[in-house]
């Protein structure tokens, strides 16, 4: 507590302890607010309370098995998290994943930004009041989570992106799928942008709220639409392709204005190119073709072909009993995540298991902006805020 | 006994028109609930409750009862006294607002003695009905205070400042229908909107008063807290506001307060911007006085097909009961001119209060919220000064053109 100096006399602040539990913190975030009246004089953000030990778990963990845990660490993207990885551990390995199986990635994870950005924009909107787009988001959003089921049998955990390519064959029917995704998704983007685009009240509460300049946010090593925001196209699709990116083409859309209004625009006309990019991933995914590289001894053997070859059975048993042993060595990767440059860490030392892993996860980076972007705002843009730098506290405390 | 009641029949009409009045409110209050979670539940693509009954109508019966029979913790260090003064107070001066509302034109003839709908009829009454609003605030400011949590205190703070302001906004937007009319009784100003039957729709108070409508239904919104105004309440910011450290039946009472002064708002509007009970179409039309049993017989018949294909017995039973009750209204109403002439008034005032209260759902489903110095600006800048503006225009017009 601090005295300050108003317009009617010195007066003393209100510390304010927003989260952990709190609704619109999106998770277990406490932000220590210093109050002067309903004015932010300092924010402290606390970390740590969803911790999980995901990294440390990694390094007990076959290279395999730790597939699974990334899916819970950013759980709005899971698919990303398995890609990062597993493209992380295909650089070590130098393997060479099959064209069908990197646009099969692509495609799904571009359906995960999509799902990621409807996350975000019905919880920044219902932050804001805007009760009924939450819903129409996470309606559409069960859409994506049905085609991942699809997929994967699983709507969220899906660790479907596997080292060497992925887990399962396209099922049977999912262009249907994808196409009656296609169709209906533009007009649904409409549909929310007609409720808040425009709308004066949204306008007044995200324009020229959270503003930070572009300086500021690259000091601050900001990624992904939060930075694209402050007008600088940086996005690891176009700078550091992976898994085929560059065959596909795409805008990075950027904006100048760099306050929760630009981000709210960036994130609409990501969901617009994304599915675009979904468009042109479903043309070049061939019918037939290898989904997985052919590896013995890293990649699991096809099942007919472990049932009827000796040589096989036992690749298949020792992957799944020992796992496999990259050369010793570091490697480091980084892929465009929803919320920014999601990179991964990992370092070998030639047994079965990571020596580390570490991720570096855009939430945590871009949670650091917080303190700039509130300070001297009001509590009701603290949760502006905190919504437009997207964060998922499972990846902030892995 | 006889002797008694004929003795003091004034006043026993009035507590028992006090208890009707309350309970109908009260019970309204519940099914408000039930309507909003319905219809906001299909503007966003759900069902809302389904569970409790058929359609979910016994949903509020269970609300209430979870209300009253949840533990009702009091926080440490609350200033007792006030902490329980602050619910109280808000749910009384909401209730006592509606007191002041008339329900129709004509008295009810029992026994050779006039009832009239309706509990006060005050010659001051727009002046009382804002008094008394203009008393809840402390419920809310109280509430805040007391609770001894900063939540609580912020969102007290908010709704102070924020019914203090729009209280002066609503107050001034009405000053020129009172111009117009020339009284502060509500049924001098619904009558004065009467001066030319012929013109039905045409002339009532909203259209040489849009502005002042206008200006006044904002302020309303404001006044009760609610979408977009919702400030003190603001969940995402504030947790629950003012009433954060409120459970049980306490809370209950924020929340039929809230709902009371909804209904009052709707009440209010309607009288003075929309004909109160007078009906849209011009008084020669007298076919338009089977309406409501045009509206009931179907409506019921319905209720009466749907419940019979209703998935539950219980359904099955209640529905087809409700359906036949309903049905039965409209057939009573066309069987008897007498009391299909009386129901006209409260008709048509419970149908257009009953378009206010959708319009208060439908922009809850719709709208974000301001923020606390936006809502402060636009009432002080722009609602107070459009509201004046709008006196000085009506009372120039009056000066130049007279009233009527």
């Amino acid at each position: 507590m601090t005295t300050v100096e108003t317009a009617t006399g010195t007066t003393k602040t209100m510390v304010l302890n927003m989260g952990p539990q709190h609704p619109s913190t999106h998770g277990v975030l406490r932000v220590l607010l210093e109050l002067d009246g309903e004015t932010v004089i300092r924010a402290v953000p606390d970390l740590g309370y969803l911790h999980t030990g995901i990294e440390k778990s990694c390094e007990d963990k076959t290279y395999s098995q730790a597939i699974t845990l990334t899916d819970r660490m950013d759980y709005l993207n899971p698919l990303g998290n398995n890609l990062v990885y597993c493209l992380a551990v295909e650089k070590l390995l130098g393997l060479e994943v099959p064209k069908r199986a990197q646009y099969v990635r692509v495609l799904l994870v571009e359906l995960q930004r999509i799902s990621s950005h409807l996350v975000w924009l019905g919880t920044h909107a219902i932050d804001l009041g805007a009760m009924s787009v939450f819903l129409y988001c996470f309606r559409e959003r069960e859409e994506i989570l049905k085609i991942f089921e699809m997929f994967a049998g699983q709507r969220m955990m899906t660790s479907y992106i596997r080292i060497g390519g992925i887990a399962l064959e396209p099922p049977a029917g999912w262009r249907a799928a994808v196409d009656r995704f296609l169709k209906m998704m533009p007009s649904r983007i409409d549909e929310y942008e007609s409720l808040l685009t425009g709308n004066r009240i949204w306008m007044g509460r995200t324009k020229g709220v959270g503003y930070i300049s572009a300086e500021d946010a690259v000091a601050l090593s900001m990624t992904g639409p939060t930075l694209r925001a402050a007008g600088i196209a940086y996005d690891n699709r176009k700078m550091f392709p992976y898994s085929s990116y560059e065959e596909f083409e795409f805008d990075v859309p950027t904006r100048t204005d760099s306050d929760c209004f630009a981000r709210y625009m960036i994130r609409v006309a990501e969901m617009r190119q994304s599915l675009n990019i979904v468009r042109q991933a479903m043309a070049k995914i061939t019918h037939e073709g290898p989904i997985r590289t052919d590896a013995p001894g890293i990649v699991p053997p096809a099942r007919e072909k472990m049932k009827t070859e000796m040589e096989a059975l036992i690749y298949h048993f020792k992957i799944f009993t020992e796992g496999f042993s990259p050369p010793p060595g570091e490697t480091f990767v980084t892929v465009e995540s929803p919320r920014g440059e999601l990179g991964c860490f990992i370092a070998s030392d030639g047994s079965p298991k990571p020596l580390r892993a570490h991720f570096r996860s855009p939430s945590y980076i871009n949670l650091q902006a917080l303190p700039k972007l509130v300070t001297g705002q009001l509590i009701s843009d603290v949760v502006a805020c905190i919504g437009t730098i997207d964060i998922v506290l499972g990846e902030v405390d892995r | 006994m006889i002797s008694f009641l004929n003795a003091n029949a004034t006043i026993i009409i009035y507590l028992v028109k006090i208890a009707l009045l309350l309970f109908i409110v009260l019970t309204v209050n519940a099914y408000l609930t039930w309507f909003e979670r319905k219809v906001v539940a299909h503007m966003q693509s759900r069902w809302g409750p389904h569970r409790v009954g058929p359609h979910g109508l016994l949903q509020p019966l269970a609300d209430g009862a979870k209300f009253l029979l949840k533990e009702d913790p009091t926080p440490a260090g609350v200033d007792k006294f006030t902490y329980f003064l602050a619910p109280l107070m808000a749910l009384a001066l909401a209730l006592t607002s509606i007191a002041i509302i008339p329900f129709g034109p004509e008295p009810l003839h029992i026994r050779g003695r006039d009832i009239t709908l309706g509990i006060a009829d005050l010659n001051i009454g727009i002046l009382a009905l804002f008094a008394i609003t203009a008393l809840s605030v402390y419920g809310v400011a109280l509430a805040g205070w007391s609770s001894n949590s900063k939540y609580p205190l912020l969102g007290g703070l908010r709704s102070s400042a924020q019914m203090v302001s729009y209280e002066l906004a609503l107050t001034m937007s009405v000053v020129g229908v009172l111009l117009l009319a020339g009284s502060f009784n509500l049924r001098d100003i619904i009558n004065a909107q009467a001066h030319h039957p012929e013109r039905g729709i045409l002339g009532w108070n909203v259209w040489p008063q849009i502005l002042g409508f206008f200006c006044f239904f904002v302020a309303a919104v404001a006044e009760t807290n609610r979408v977009p105004f919702d400030l003190p309440e603001a969940e995402s910011e504030l947790v629950a506001g003012f009433h954060t450290e409120y459970a049980s039946f306490k809370f209950a009472m924020f929340f039929i307060a809230e709902y009371t002064s909804m209904i009052t708002v709707s009440c209010l509007c309607t009288i003075m911007f929309f004909g109160g009970w007078l009906s849209p179409f011009p008084a020669s039309w007298t076919f338009t006085h089977y309406l409501p049993s045009v509206i009931l017989l179907p409506f019921g018949l319905w209720v009466i097909w749907d419940g019979i294909r209703y998935e539950t017995i219980f359904g099955k039973i209640i529905l087809p009961g409700v359906g036949a009750a309903i049905t039965a209204m409209g057939a009573v109403l066309i069987a008897f001119p007498a009391v299909n002439e009386f129901i006209q008034g409260p008709f048509w005032l419970l149908g257009k209060i009953f378009v206010f209260l959708f319009v208060y759902v439908w922009m809850r489903g719709t709208l974000p919220r301001f923020r606390y110095d936006q809502l402060m600006s636009f009432g002080w800048k722009l609602l107070l000064p459009v509201s004046i503006a709008n006196v000085v225009i009506t009372a120039f017009a009056i000066l130049m053109w007279g009233a009527r």
